[in-house]
């Protein structure tokens, strides 16, 4: 899967019977920091929920198909999911609209926690002795 | 298959229902030597990973549902290993943290 933003959409009016109702979104791929990488793809939305602006992930190949209703219809990248946050080892989200700052020191923390990104905890490597 | 880095996990409310209890895990992918060779997939989890360990990713669709025992879910790339040690193919142990 990879994510990928919604920048536009299809529409088709000619088409074969297998894709009649699909939604067609054009989809340009990002990679981890959200940066453009590759060329943009036309992927049917199987969330039906999708929409321009909207970060998504997207299955690619022979499993974009399994996504829909009928998984025989002839489709090559599926949405099949809309992200609400990419948490990073570094504990940024650049999926995150506008970072909120951290509070300044001696203010009182008022109202809940901020649902912000919270770093992930980084785990030792499994059955190794300390070199 | 493939071997990467965990770095991140993605989070979704909305998605397949495919996707429900799963938890999807940013990876990059590595050479043999453990540098990036470029590049990141998101990938269900089948083995408990955590941030920062170096995994065998499997991108195959049939495979994947198979392990997952989702027959029909739209589900290609699964981490399916953790890995503790590659030798060769390139300049040693490759687990570096």
């Amino acid at each position: 899967m990879q994510l990928g933003r919604v920048v536009g959409t299809v529409v088709a009016t000619v088409k074969v019977p297998g894709l009649t109702g699909v939604k067609l979104l054009v989809v340009q791929p990002l990679d981890r920091a959200l940066r453009p990488v590759g060329g943009q793809v036309v992927a049917a939305d199987a969330v039906h929920m999708a929409g321009p602006g909207e970060l998504v992930y997207v299955v690619a190949a022979r499993e974009a198909a399994q996504a829909m209703p009928d998984p025989f219809v002839p489709v090559d990248h599926a949405i099949v999911g809309i992200v609400d946050a990419v948490r990073t080892l570094a504990g940024d989200d650049p999926a995150a609209p506008r970072p909120s700052p951290p509070p300044a020191p001696g203010e009182p923390a008022g109202g809940p926690p901020a649902s912000g990104p919270t770093p992930l905890a980084r785990r030792g490597t499994r059955g190794r002795a300390p070199s | 298959m493939k071997l990467a880095r965990v770095v991140g996990t993605v989070v979704s409310t909305i998605n397949s229902p495919a996707f429900d209890e799963r938890t999807l895990l940013l990876c990059d992918l590595l050479d043999p030597s453990g540098a990036p060779a470029g590049g990141s997939m998101i990938a269900v989890d089948a083995v408990g990973a955590g941030a920062g360990e170096m995994v065998l990713l499997l991108d195959e669709g049939n495979s994947a549902r198979q392990i997952l025992a989702a027959p029909g879910a739209p589900i290609r790339t699964v981490i399916v290993g953790i890995v503790d040690e590659v030798t060769g193919g390139g300049a040693g142990d490759a687990d570096r943290d």
